[in-house]
C-alpha cells in the first residue's frame, strides 16, 4: 500500500544528486590549481606544527602548557593539565595527541583568519549579513559527514582534508559571535567614537572589536570545542591522530584502546576550554 | 574673536525619520502636524524648521520633554545625524557640505561631546577614556598623558586615573566623560542630558561644578535637558522645544515672564508653584524641647537658662505637640513645689508643614513667642520666627 503512495508522486525525480555531483567535478577538473595551493598551504601549517611541538620533550611541552594553564586559570587548570597530559604520555599516545593537537591548532587558526574578518565585514554590511545567514544556518546544520565526500575529492585523502571539513564546521562561532559582539556594541559607545573625529580604521580597533572582545573570546572558545569534535569524524578521511585510533578501536572491537583515545580527546577538550574560555575571577581583579 | 559673538548658526533645519520624506516635507508645508504626517507617510518628524543662534561662551540650553528632538537637533550640529534639509554653520563654517573627510577634522577640532549614559569604554581606564579624543588625533604619548591629566585634575578626579568604569559611582563616570571632552580642547562641548542619569542630590552638585568650571574654561556650550530647574540653573539662554519645534528662546527673564504659549507657561507655572516656599523650607530646629512625661519646672529652667531663652515648647512622648510654657510660670511652679509641667502650658496657634509663607505671615504677626510647625499627625518638626519669614519674603522678591 505504502508504496504505491510513494509512487504516485506526479513529478519525475529530480536529479539534484546528479546536479551537486557534476558541479563538485566541474570545480575538482578546473580549479584544481587553486585546490592544491591551498592544501599544500594547509599540510605545511600542519606538519609545521607538528614538528614544532615534537621537536620538544614532552616534559618540557607539559611544563609550558602547565605554565599557560596556570596564567590564564591558576592552579588547578595548571595541576589538571601535568596530570592529563602525563597521563598520555604514560599511555604512549603521545605522538598521537600532537597529531590532533596540530591539526586542531591548525583548523582553528584558518577558522579564525577567515571567520573572524567575515565576521566584521558582516556586522557593516547588510548586502554581506544577509547573503551569509543562510549560507552559516547550512553549514551548521548538515551533518558533517556530507562533505567529508567533496572535501575527499577536493583534497585526497588525508589530514588536510580533514582540516578543511575541521574548518566547515568549525567556522560559523567565530563569524556569528563577532558579528553579535560589534551589532550589540551601544550606540553611545560608537556615537563616542565618531563625535571624537574617529576614522572606520579607529572605529574598528579603537571601539568595535575592544568592544565585542568578550564575545569574540567566545566565538573563539566554541570554535575549538567544535574543531575537537569533529576529531573522529575527520580521521575517516585519513586524518591522523587520537581519532584515528578511535576509529581503528572500533573497527577491531577493542574497547580498552577506543577508552584510552577517547580520554585523550576529553583531556586535550577540557584544557583548551578552559585556557580559551572566557576570562574569570583571576582576570577581572 | 569678540565676545558674544554668534559662533553657531543653524537655519531652517529639518530632520525627518522615515521613507517617504519628501511628501512628508511637502505635506510639512502645507501644514499638517506631525501626527496626521506620521499617518499619512510613515514619516516620523524629529525636528522641524529649527533656527539657532549660540553665541561664544555661553551656556545655551535646549529643552523640552522626551521625543521633543532635543537630542536630534544636537547631533545634527556635528553631523551624527544627518539633517534632512537646512543649513548648520560652525565658526562661519558650512558643516552640511562637507564630505566625510573634512567633518571628521572638523569634528576634531571643534567638538567635544559628553552622553546621557556616559558613553565610557568599558575596557579602558579612566585614563584611557579621556585620552581617547587624544588617540583619534594622534596627539603623541607625552603630551597626551599631560592634556588628559589636566583634564582630570579639572573635573576632580586625580588619583583615580587608572580605575576602571565600571568601579565608579554615576558621578564619577559623568565626569570621567567630562574630561574627555576637555582634554581635546576643543572649543563647543556638546552634552546630552549629562546629569538625567544622575540621582538628584548628585545631579546638584554637578551642576554647580559645571557652572564652577565654565568661569574657568569660557567654553560655548550647547546644553539639553528636559528638566526646567536645570535649564534654569546652568544655562545663559534656553531654547524650549516641543514637538520638534523650538517654541520659545530666551534668557530666564523672557522664559519665565513672557511665556509665549501655552506649552511654556505650563512648564514655568510649575517652576513658580515649587519656587514658593512653605513652613518646612524655613522652619529653624528649636535648641531643645520638654517632654511631658519626663521633665518637670526644675529641668524646664535648667534648660531656659542653659539655652538663655524665656518659653520652651513642650510635646508628649510621641513629640506630639501640647504647647508652651514660659519661664515666669515655670518659676512660680517650682516655687509652689509642682513637680509637673502640666497645669502651667499654654495654647498656642501652629503652622503646618506645607503653609505657605503669606498664611504664616498672618498668623506670626500678633504672637510674641515663635510659630510651633507641626506635620498632619500635630507631631513638632521645627520652629519659625518672625525673622524667619522676613528675611525669607525679601529673598523671594529678589
Amino acid at each position: 500500500m505504502t508504496l504505491s503512495f510513494i509512487s504516485m508522486m506526479p513529478v519525475e525525480k529530480i536529479p539534484l544528486g546528479d546536479w551537486i555531483e557534476s558541479f563538485v567535478n566541474f570545480l575538482v577538473n578546473n580549479f584544481s590549481g587553486p585546490f592544491n595551493a591551498f592544501s599544500n598551504l594547509i599540510s605545511t601549517l600542519i606538519s609545521g606544527f607538528e614538528s614544532g611541538l615534537s621537536f620538544l620533550p614532552p616534559i618540557v611541552l607539559i611544563l609550558i602548557f602547565a605554565v599557560i594553564a596556570y596564567k590564564r586559570k591558576g592552579w588547578g587548570l595548571s595541576i589538571f593539565v601535568i596530570i592529563g597530559f602525563g597521563l598520555l604520555w604514560n599511555l604512549q599516545l603521545w605522538p598521537e595527541l600532537l597529531t590532533t593537537l596540530s591539526s586542531i591548532i591548525t583548523s582553528v587558526l584558518v577558522a579564525l583568519i577567515i571567520g573572524i574578518p567575515i565576521g566584521i565585514i558582516k556586522a557593516h554590511s547588510k548586502i554581506v549579513h544577509h547573503i551569509t545567514r543562510p549560507i552559516l544556518d547550512f553549514m551548521q546544520t548538515i551533518p558533517p559527514f556530507v562533505y567529508l565526500i567533496p572535501a575527499l575529492m577536493f583534497f585526497g585523502l588525508g589530514t588536510v582534508s580533514g582540516v578543511i571539513a575541521t574548518v566547515v564546521f568549525a567556522i560559523a562561532p567565530p563569524i556569528r559571535l563577532t558579528y553579535l559582539g560589534i551589532i550589540q556594541i551601544p550606540d553611545e559607545l560608537k556615537e563616542a567614537g565618531e563625535a571624537y573625529g574617529a576614522n572606520p580604521w579607529q572605529m574598528l580597533y579603537k571601539v568595535e572589536i575592544p568592544g565585542a572582545l568578550p564575545s569574540i573570546m567566545m566565538g573563539i572558545n566554541q570554535c575549538i570545542m567544535l574543531a575537537l569534535s569533529m576529531v573522529v569524524i575527520a580521521a575517516m578521511i585519513g586524518a591522523g591522530g587520537l581519532g584515528k585510533i578511535v576509529l581503528r578501536s572500533l573497527s577491531v572491537v577493542d574497547i580498552g584502546m577506543g577508552f584510552e583515545a577517547g580520554i585523550g580527546i576529553v583531556i586535550i577538550a577540557i584544557a583548551l576550554d578552559r585556557m580559551f574560555g572566557k576570562k574569570d575571577d583571576k582576570d577581572t581583579k | 574673536m569678540k565676545k558674544g559673538e554668534t559662533l553657531i548658526k543653524v537655519k531652517n533645519l529639518y530632520k525627518l525619520f522615515g521613507k517617504n520624506k519628501k511628501k512628508a516635507l511637502k505635506l510639512l508645508d502645507e501644514g499638517y502636524t506631525k501626527k496626521e504626517i506620521l499617518d499619512k507617510t510613515g514619516v516620523t518628524i524629529g525636528v522641524q524648521d529649527a533656527n539657532l543662534d549660540i553665541k561664544e561662551g555661553e551656556i545655551f540650553v535646549i529643552m523640552g520633554l522626551s521625543g521633543s528632538g532635543k537630542s536630534t537637533l544636537l547631533r545634527c550640529i556635528n553631523r551624527l545625524i544627518e539633517p534632512t534639509k537646512g543649513e548648520v554653520y560652525v565658526d562661519n563654517t558650512d558643516i552640511i557640505s562637507m564630505d566625510k573627510k573634512e567633518l571628521r577634522e572638523f569634528r576634531k577640532e571643534k567638538f567635544g561631546m559628553v552622553f546621557q549614559h556616559f558613553g565610557l569604554f568599558p575596557y579602558r581606564s579612566v585614563m584611557g577614556n579621556v585620552e581617547f579624543g587624544l588617540e583619534i588625533q594622534n596627539v603623541d604619548k607625552e603630551r597626551r598623558k599631560e592634556l588628559s591629566k589636566n583634564a582630570i585634575q579639572q573635573v576632580g578626579l586625580s588619583g583615580w586615573e587608572n580605575k576602571m568604569p565600571a568601579s565608579l559611582s554615576g558621578g564619577m563616570k559623568q565626569r570621567v566623560g567630562l574630561a574627555r571632552a576637555l582634554a581635546v580642547e576643543a572649543d563647543y562641548l556638546l552634552m546630552d542630558e549629562p546629569f538625567s542619569a544622575l540621582d538628584p542630590l548628585i545631579k546638584r552638585d554637578m551642576q554647580d561644578n559645571l557652572i564652577e568650571l565654565q568661569e574657568k574654561i569660557q567654553k560655548t556650550i550647547i546644553f539639553i535637558t528636559h528638566d526646567l530647574d536645570e535649564a534654569l540653573k546652568v544655562g545663559d539662554r534656553i531654547a524650549i522645544m516641543k514637538d520638534g519645534k523650538i517654541v520659545q528662546t530666551g534668557n530666564h527673564e523672557q522664559i519665565l515672564t513672557e511665556a509665549k504659549n501655552d506649552y511654556v507657561k505650563e512648564f514655568v507655572h510649575d517652576v513658580n508653584r515649587s519656587r514658593v516656599y512653605d513652613a518646612r523650607d524655613i522652619m529653624t530646629k528649636p535648641d531643645d524641647i520638654l517632654y511631658i512625661h519626663e521633665d518637670g519646672p526644675k529641668t524646664a529652667l535648667h534648660k531656659m537658662k542653659n539655652y538663655n531663652i524665656d518659653y520652651m515648647f513642650v510635646c508628649d512622648k510621641n513629640k506630639k505637640y501640647l504647647g508652651y510654657v514660659v519661664i515666669e510660670d515655670v518659676k512660680e511652679a517650682i516655687d509652689q513645689k509642682k513637680s509637673v509641667l502640666d497645669d502651667i502650658i499654654k495654647k498656642s496657634r501652629t503652622a503646618k508643614t506645607n503653609e505657605n509663607l503669606n498664611n504664616l505671615f498672618s498668623k506670626i504677626t500678633n504672637n510674641s513667642y515663635p510659630l510651633p510647625v507641626v506635620d498632619h499627625d500635630n507631631k513638632f518638626k521645627g520652629l519659625i520666627t518672625k525673622t524667619n519669614i522676613i528675611t525669607n519674603l525679601s529673598r523671594d522678591n529678589d
